[in-house]
């Protein structure tokens, strides 16, 4: 599988993804510079997280304006799998990919701590090599991952079930103590109706190897490359 | 040339923690009488449209493209004739 990650001035965490993309799963992968303008055949593509044109403004604004957006809209119109990691989650809510915006963490902190997800889906490119309802420990690093949307839109999220992962206690309780950053519902990541774009605010790339001290973000990836599998690419 | 002044605020109902924060602050300092307070963006913007109706034209669309973001932010924009 050939995954490429979109490199912003002033993402940093693309040198993870692609190291995990390479060296952990053993796949083809390409830095995508964000003033190109086409894409090659990439099976995935990841945003990573970073502060893309410093926050400037709002947390992924600018980004979503940058020259190679065009080609990703068109790669996740046509049901490319996109992830967008942190940063790039919020690139993707910018960019109408995703419902929703970001709003600064209720404590005002940027907060950098493993935390616990609650897979609440796991029919998705993203989540398949998950179990439903299965507890995942993560890493956030953001100062901006206060999910907010409107009411018509939470209910539709919810309708369409396209809430994937919620940020829950160690033993799986979406408590308010358990969500670090005053997140609507507890909101960790979501996905589009087609369930092909996935944002999340957690980084799996941080904890795809036990070096690391974990790896169940490790499964996320695994998840994407055995949903491409048998799409047959 | 024309200037404008955009103001950037949060939707009715959205948090501001920094708000807040600025709130509790003025609380510390002994302002009792203090209700609310809500933290916006103010933007200025200089331009050579060739008259005041495209200038607003122009500015409503940067605003609704760029300047905020409709899901939590309204703008408002005031337009001045400068030499």
């Amino acid at each position: 599988m050939k995954f490429g990650v979109v490199v912003f001035p002033g993402s940093n965490c693309d040198a993870d993804c692609y190291h995990v993309i390479k060296d952990v799963m053993q796949q083809e992968v390409k830095y995508i510079w964000h003033k190109e303008t086409g894409l090659d055949d990439f099976d995935a593509l990841i945003l990573p997280g970073g502060f893309s044109y410093g926050d400037y403004l709002r947390t992924g604004a600018i980004a979503r304006f940058s020259p190679i957006m065009p080609a990703v809209i068109d790669f996740a119109d046509r049901g490319g799998l996109v992830i967008g990691i942190c940063n790039g989650f919020q690139i993707l809510l910018e960019a109408g990919l995703l419902p929703g915006a970001m709003l600064r963490n209720r404590s005002l902190k940027f907060i950098c701590r493993p935390v616990y997800l609650k897979t609440r889906r796991i029919d998705t490119p993203f989540s398949n090599k998950l179990g439903q309802d299965q507890v995942i420990k993560i890493p956030v690093a953001h100062g901006e991952g206060n999910y907010f949307c409107d009411e018509k839109t939470l209910k539709s999220l919810k309708d369409n079930r396209q809430i994937v992962f919620t940020y829950c206690t160690e033993d799986g309780q979406g408590l308010p103590e358990a969500n670090p950053n005053g997140s609507l519902e507890n909101i960790a990541g979501i996905c589009n109706l087609k369930g092909n774009v996935l944002g999340m605010m957690p980084h799996p790339e941080r904890c795809a190897e036990d070096l690391l001290g974990g790896r169940d973000g490790y499964y996320i990836f695994d998840s994407m490359l055995q949903w491409l599998k048998e799409a047959g690419r | 040339m024309y200037k404008a002044n955009i103001y950037v605020t949060l939707k009715e109902g959205v948090l501001d923690p920094q708000g807040e924060a600025v709130k509790k602050s003025l609380k510390v300092l002994d302002y009792a009488q203090v209700e609310e307070v809500r933290i916006g963006k103010f933007v200025e913007v200089w331009l050579t449209s060739s008259d005041r109706g495209s200038a607003l034209k122009e500015l409503e669309e940067m605003s609704d493209k760029l300047l905020a973001n409709p899901v939590i932010e309204d703008y408002r924009v005031e337009l001045a004739e400068v030499i």
